[in-house]
């Protein structure tokens, strides 16, 4: 009889066991994981700006000079489009786009300076841990420069166009390409081509 | 390109050495499984107008002039 109930009670602890024990060891693996202690990475004021001087040493290799020159001096990068029809249809009409750190690009005439559309675009790292931030402001701007240079309709097609104005004021879009008139101008009369021609022009 | 970080190198090789090929093929198709975009800016002189980068999505496609591919992350809308 005793044996009996002892065979019985070991067959039901394997039972109980077998069902309860996975349990038990998930619970202690939550326990052992919640009172772990995690090492933050130390927080180094430099980094961001080691990334940025990084960054824009990757823009200035790969840009020309002008667009260099134009992104150092006056903080955005002109690209013409490429496009026969242009953005929204322009009917065959020169365009281009200026491209801005962490800003939509935006499309213009490149006559008339009408604005055209708004193109929010961004470049999301969705690779842990890194997915919270943002690129450095040069790399964004490498990023869009390449996309646009490289298949400018499918990146239109990826960003959320906007009417003008929407995030950037068109008036100061439209003061940075006065601005970038007025420097493309000056740089033309220092070019020493220029300054060699014109004694005997 | 990293965020937080700027640019990063992945991996380097000579694509004519057939075991650096294999690792620098291994990693380009790693990169573009994880999403990113694969760029070559070419010299201007190479490109035709204002077409100054080449978007690659296989390694073949990779001039062979160039001496890097830059990954950046796909675009989404903003």
């Amino acid at each position: 009889m005793v044996l009996a109930l002892a065979a019985a009670a070991l067959v039901v602890i394997a039972l109980l066991a077998e069902e309860f024990l996975p349990l038990i060891a998930q619970s202690w693996r939550r326990h052992r994981a919640r009172t772990r202690v995690v090492q933050a990475p130390s927080y180094d004021p430099g980094r961001d700006r080691r990334a940025e001087q990084r960054a824009r040493e990757l823009l200035r290799s790969c840009v020309n000079e002008e667009e260099w020159a134009m992104y150092r001096e006056l903080g955005f990068i002109r690209v013409w489009g490429t496009l026969s029809d242009g953005p929204g249809g322009t009917g065959g009409a020169p365009y281009g786009y200026l491209i801005y750190p962490h800003k939509p690009i935006v499309s213009f005439l490149a006559q008339t300076h009408r604005l055209l559309n708004e193109y929010c675009v961004a470049f999301p790292d969705l690779e842990r841990p890194y997915g919270s931030e943002l690129l450095p402001d040069s790399d964004d701007v490498l990023a869009k420069w390449m996309a646009l240079t490289g298949d400018e309709e499918r990146l239109l097609a990826e960003a959320n166009m906007h009417l003008p104005g929407r995030q950037l004021a068109s008036e100061k879009v439209r003061r940075d390409l006065w601005r970038l008139g007025r420097w493309e101008r000056a740089r033309l009369r220092q070019r020493p081509d220029r300054a060699t021609a014109q004694p005997g022009s | 390109m990293k965020p937080g970080h700027g640019e990063v190198m992945i991996a380097e090789g000579d694509v004519d050495t057939a075991e650096d090929r294999e690792r620098l093929i291994e990693e380009f198709r790693r990169q573009l499984d994880q999403g990113l975009w694969a760029a070559v800016p070419l010299a201007e002189e190479d490109g035709a107008g204002e077409a100054r980068t080449r978007m690659v999505t296989c390694f073949d496609d990779i001039p062979r002039s160039t001496d890097r591919v830059i990954f950046f992350p796909r675009a989404a809308g903003g």
